[in-house]
């Protein structure tokens, strides 16, 4: 097996176990690669892509662009922000336009659930989502497995709490699908009003007090509140949340074992993490920073080899 | 398809020596040398030698590493088959060093074309040798030909030379087959 089953990255919902192996076998040589004097790899020199984001982001941004540097590609940025977008043109003639350019690939934000596979359907080229609005976040949510099994071993049969605004999180629900493929228990934790109803139909558990939830996990994945998606009040205050959901230096010393921490960033210190939870040696939150450039690279590496010439 | 016995263990022996000793002949003490294994069939072949220069010439500290040349292929998305890497493995940097580059055969050249842009990503080598075991003579795409040659092969486009290893495939053997 050295070929993935899709042809396009739109969630992990759309992947089988073989896929992620495959995606992780391959990270693990670019992983390599990018640690090397010349951190450049030609194989993908005649490969042009586009990172389309309709949406604000700093990390995914630069580490898809990184990725597809490292590989040789030709890359073109575009944002939303900047953009004829403005100027009421639809998402399929703003695609197409960038198409006829000769591109091959498509790296797209977009704050529309569903965009991806949209435009899947619709243009002639490969499509990886880099999130859409509150649905999926694939490559998130792989190196974020990659993380916990360059830390553990493996993910198969380790306990992950996903812990804070559940109801708004692709991470978390991109998460959730790439653990359970693994094998892995995965809990959520957060107030009543940011869990999702009938999300036990996936598979995971729900707890509402972190202390317990964290006393049952290996893994700790802390999201970030996503004010700019809420439209009403989830919760009273922010110092209510911190003190009910925020992961802190008291909470981990109260237990008998060592959890390892991860975080998606961007991070709002001392609301769901505490600076130093997030800088001690068992936050693993830079190693999923530097993994995401590995991870990444994978995956276009795996989904250009599919393109036809 | 039928296939013929080119080399049989003995007269693997007898070349796996003779290739040692002439680098021994031009390399002397290793000091500034490294071996690279072109992965993945020329790790068994490196490995080979290498027993050899320990056991027999006492050369110990010896830098040895191997290259995957996948990434740096010619060939990416034109094959039928997609490629698969392989592990590199190279924790010394080998700028300024002799490099010994170790493959099992010698084709169209191509691969060792990869494996020169490869090496780049290390270093700036001071020079680099080539071993080959088995040199196709009349079946290079490029102008590369081997320092080190174990057996020099005529072979027809459609006929394969393998290699087959001890360690990986139960005997010490090459085979010509036909199709």
């Amino acid at each position: 097996m050295s070929e993935l089953s899709v042809n396009h990255l739109l969630g992990i919902k759309y992947l089988n176990e073989k896929d992620i192996e495959l995606i992780f076998k391959t990270a693990d040589h670019f992983k390599e690669v990018i640690n090397r004097p010349i951190k450049k790899v030609p194989s993908l020199r005649d490969i042009t892509i586009a990172n389309l984001f309709f949406e604000n982001s700093t990390r995914t941004r630069l580490s898809f662009e990184l990725a597809e540097k490292r590989l040789s590609a030709d890359v073109v940025n575009f944002s939303a922000a900047s953009s004829s977008v403005k100027k009421g043109e639809t998402l399929i003639d703003t695609v197409n336009n960038i198409l006829s350019m000769k591109v091959d690939m498509v790296v797209m934000r977009h704050p529309n659930p569903g965009a991806g596979i949209f435009l899947s359907r619709h243009v002639n080229a490969s499509i990886v989502n880099a999130g859409d609005g509150a649905h999926e976040h694939p490559t998130q949510a792989l190196l974020d497995s990659y993380s916990i099994r360059e830390r553990l071993g493996e993910v198969r049969g380790k306990k992950v709490v996903i812990v804070g605004d559940i109801l708004h999180s692709r991470v978390a629900l991109s998460n959730i699908f790439a653990l359970k493929l693994q094998g892995a228990e995965v809990k959520v934790c957060g107030p009543k009003t940011l869990i999702p109803k009938h999300i036990e139909s996936l598979g995971v558990g729900v707890e509402t007090n972190l202390k317990k939830a964290i006393e049952w996990c290996d893994v700790a994945n802390m999201l970030r509140v996503q004010n700019e998606r809420m439209d009403i009040s989830y919760f009273p205050s922010t110092r209510e949340y911190a003190q009910q959901f925020q992961l802190n230096k008291s909470l981990l010393e109260s237990l008998d074992k060592e959890i390892v921490v991860m975080h998606p960033g961007p991070i709002n210190r001392g609301v769901e993490i505490t600076s130093q939870v997030a800088d001690a040696e068992n936050a693993i939150i830079l190693d999923q920073v530097q993994n995401g450039v590995a991870v990444r690279m994978a995956v276009i590496y795996l989904l250009a080899s599919k393109i036809n010439r | 398809m039928g296939q013929r016995i080119l080399l049989n263990a003995d007269e693997i022996n007898i070349i796996l020596h003779r290739l040692a000793c002439q680098l021994v002949e031009n390399h002397t003490d290793f000091k500034h040398t490294v071996i690279i294994g072109i992965q993945p069939r020329g790790v068994f072949l490196a490995e080979r030698i290498i027993k050899i220069l320990q056991e027999e010439y006492g050369i110990t500290d010896l830098n040895y590493g191997h290259l995957d040349i996948t990434f740096y292929r010619d060939d990416f998305r034109r094959g039928e088959k997609p490629l698969e890497a392989n592990k590199t493995k190279i924790d010394f940097i080998v700028e300024d060093k002799k490099v010994v580059f170790i493959d099992d055969v010698l084709y169209t050249g191509r691969s060792i074309r990869a494996a020169l842009t490869a090496i780049q990503s290390f270093g700036r080598p001071a020079e680099i040798e080539l071993l080959s075991f088995i040199d196709r003579r009349f079946s290079r795409h490029l102008p590369i030909q081997p320092d080190y040659n174990g057996r020099q092969v005529d072979a027809i486009n459609e006929e394969k030379v393998i290699v087959n290893w001890k360690e990986n495939d139960g005997e010490d053997v090459v085979y010509l087959v036909s199709k």
